[in-house]
């Protein structure tokens, strides 16, 4: 069923990334396919094994951004945190942060979509590709919230 | 403002001791000791990479035409790279050695559009903060923000030549993330004229922006002449592939090596001979190999890999402006190699525009839109693959049983050949720039700036949050930690 509030019409990016051949690294993906499976036309939904400066064009042809990520540290199932613009530089191309990510797409594009960070706790990140029974609790939970948010948009959603 | 944690704690008797926020081993953060001598001077430098090594078993068991696909979990930065040198390895295992002019083409088209758009992060967003903002800028703005409000082009460089180059991907693999075009004896697909002519409209743009990113660094050169010779720079080896003429080659070629004087060490050699040139030794205190030239030992064997190798070790790029790029380039060795760590930024955005260069010219090939993709042969056991991946040389070896199972992975990955000249890197930094027991934030910058030229794959390709800080140590001369600083 689709969204019938407000969802329907704000722009919502869904942006999971990880490595889905490295245990519950992959719940970022595994969260963006469920929500892209259930083919909310306002909303797009894919993955990444990690961000990258090109998704500044996606993230500021959006109106919210949720980025969503596996978290090694922190609440379960999941936690959320409002994310703002933030420039940084890294000794490695092999991070890129989500706030950096809007930094990019507000000074190069002038976007300024909200965002949240979706952090879903997973426990192994061996090479595995499989997610672990209470990761794969976590992710019900997170996706269950984030399709609640869809259906009726609040500006702070609960942790 | 710097995001640096440090709490400040003394210790009695003993040295100052600057003690962290714990920092939990995570598989993937970058880790410098500084180890002092007796007299209080740096003694060495090491460059950790703490990460899981454990890639090569989790290959072992899967059937070999899974491969190419697989290992693209290994790095999010480089799967393309991962793919094509397996799928090479395993055109092997398949008993073939010469796949279709098609297959071999719609791969080089692949891999020039992997190189490209790689190597154009790393210069756009590791390299130009620093370089255009200046070493000695303020962490809060040397970062692409304040490069693209310093240099408003440079900004639309960036996005415009990285996405080009995910196109590119996207064309030849059906998408631009987790492509899969290779499959053991060739490829799944053409070109689709449409894809083709979407990516001829705007090639010959990607070639001007990357000129211009090249005239934009000489720039930088020429006004910190010295600084660019000397910065945690030294001699050394290099090792590259080469075409059989010399000519620069990413794609497939023979390995040269070469001393610090560009003489021979080793040339010709195929991938399948690689253990009778390389060693990889192993040291108790990392977790990646140290591999080195057989011939002359762990002592002198070591060498540098990417960009810069790949430069010194051919004998001419076979495309006109990136020629024309090379000869200025190698102006700077005086007749002799460049051996500046800092001039792997230079030669990387030569790689960028001779790959653009060549993108073009395969955009303008028939072949790439021909039918003949897959040549089948009698199984062997056994297969190794080299390719120029954007960050150096990266090397595949698999050994494959009666039942088509994966029994043996061996990779060596652009990072590992690069692990003793990192290591030297850091500790002509730290030799220049430390002063006391005090881990400032000018030599934390400039450990950076070092290990950034390199741009090293480090996770391969877990990234949870809270991973990946730099974290620097300072020990006196019994192993006792001064001091500990880390960068988020």
């Amino acid at each position: 069923m689709q969204p019938a509030t407000t969802a329907a019409r704000a722009r919502v990016l869904i942006l999971g990334y990880g490595n889905p051949g490295r245990g519950d690294d992959g719940l970022g993906p595994a969260a963006a396919a469920r929500i892209e499976a259930l083919g909310w036309p306002n909303v797009t939904a894919y993955d990444a094994y990690q961000l990258n400066i090109e998704d500044a064009l996606d993230v500021a042809g959006h109106d919210v951004v949720w980025f969503v990520d596996a978290a090694r540290t922190g609440p379960s199932p999941y936690g959320i945190e409002v994310l703002a613009p933030a420039a940084s530089l890294a000794f490695t191309s092999h991070l890129m942060r989500p706030e950096a990510i809007l930094a990019m797409a507000h000074h190069y594009y002038g976007a300024s979509p909200q965002a949240f960070l979706l952090g879903i706790r997973g426990y192994e990140f061996a090479f595995v590709e499989a997610l672990t029974q209470a990761a794969s609790g976590n992710l019900a939970s997170a996706v269950d919230m984030l399709t609640d948010w869809l259906r009726a948009p609040a500006a702070s959603p609960a942790s | 403002m710097s995001d640096l944690h440090v709490d400040l704690e003394r210790t009695s008797p003993g040295p100052r001791k600057i003690v962290i926020d714990p920092v939990t081993r995570v598989e993937g953060h970058g880790k410098v000791t500084i180890r002092l001598n007796e007299a209080g001077e740096v003694e060495q430098a090491r460059f950790h990479v703490v990460e899981f090594r454990g890639f090569e078993r989790f290959i072992q068991g899967r059937m070999y035409w899974e491969v190419p696909v697989i290992v693209q979990r290994l790095c999010g930065i480089c799967p393309v790279s991962h793919h094509l040198c397996a799928a090479k390895a395993m055109d092997i295992v398949a008993g073939v050695d010469k796949i279709t002019p098609t297959a071999e083409k719609m791969r080089r088209l692949m891999h020039y559009g992997q190189v490209l758009q790689s190597n154009a992060v790393n210069f756009f967003h590791l390299a130009s903060p620093d370089l255009l903002l200046g070493f000695e800028s303020p962490v809060a703005q040397r970062n692409i923000i304040g490069v693209i409000e310093a240099f408003p082009e440079v900004g639309k460089w960036a996005i415009m030549i990285r996405k080009f180059g995910q196109l590119v991907i996207a064309a030849t693999g059906g998408r631009r993330i987790h492509p899969r075009l290779c499959i053991p004896g060739g490829v799944n697909q053409n070109l689709a004229v449409e894809n083709r002519d979407a990516l001829r409209a705007d090639v010959d743009q990607i070639i001007q922006w990357c000129c211009e990113a090249l005239e934009l660094h000489k720039r930088f050169v020429s006004a910190h002449h010295t600084l660019h010779e000397t910065f945690a720079s030294f001699p050394s080896n290099y090792m590259s592939l080469v075409g059989p003429d010399g000519a620069m080659e990413l794609y497939d070629g023979t390995l040269r090596a070469i001393d610090a004087a560009g003489a021979p060490i080793f040339e010709g050699v195929s991938p399948q001979a690689y253990r009778d040139y390389l060693i990889e030794e192993v040291r108790p205190w990392s977790y990646m190999k140290f591999p080195h030239i057989r011939s002359l030992g762990r002592e002198d064997g070591w060498y540098r890999v990417g960009p810069l190798a790949q430069i010194n070790c051919c004998a001419f790029i076979g495309t006109p402006i990136a020629e024309m790029a090379r000869k200025d380039f190698m102006a700077q060795g005086g007749g002799g190699l460049v051996h500046a760590t800092l001039a792997f930024h230079w030669a990387r955005v030569i790689s960028m525009i001779h790959c653009a260069e060549t993108i073009k010219q395969l955009l303008f090939d028939n072949d790439l839109q021909g039918t003949d993709l897959v040549v089948t042969g009698q199984r062997r056991p056994e297969g190794v693959a080299i390719v120029e991946a954007p960050r150096g040389t990266l090397l595949h070896h698999y050994q494959v049983d009666h039942n088509d199972q994966v029994t043996m992975a061996n990779l060596i990955v652009s990072t590992t050949n690069n692990n003793e000249a990192m290591n030297r890197s850091v500790t002509k930094v730290a030799i220049d720039d430390l002063t006391g027991h005090e881990i400032t934030e000018g030599l934390l910058n400039h450990i950076e700036v070092a290990i950034r030229a390199y741009d090293p794959c480090l996770s391969c390709a877990t990234h949870a949050l809270g991973d990946m800080p730099l974290v620097v140590t300072l020990e006196d001369a019994d192993g006792a930690v001064i001091a500990t600083k880390v960068k988020q």
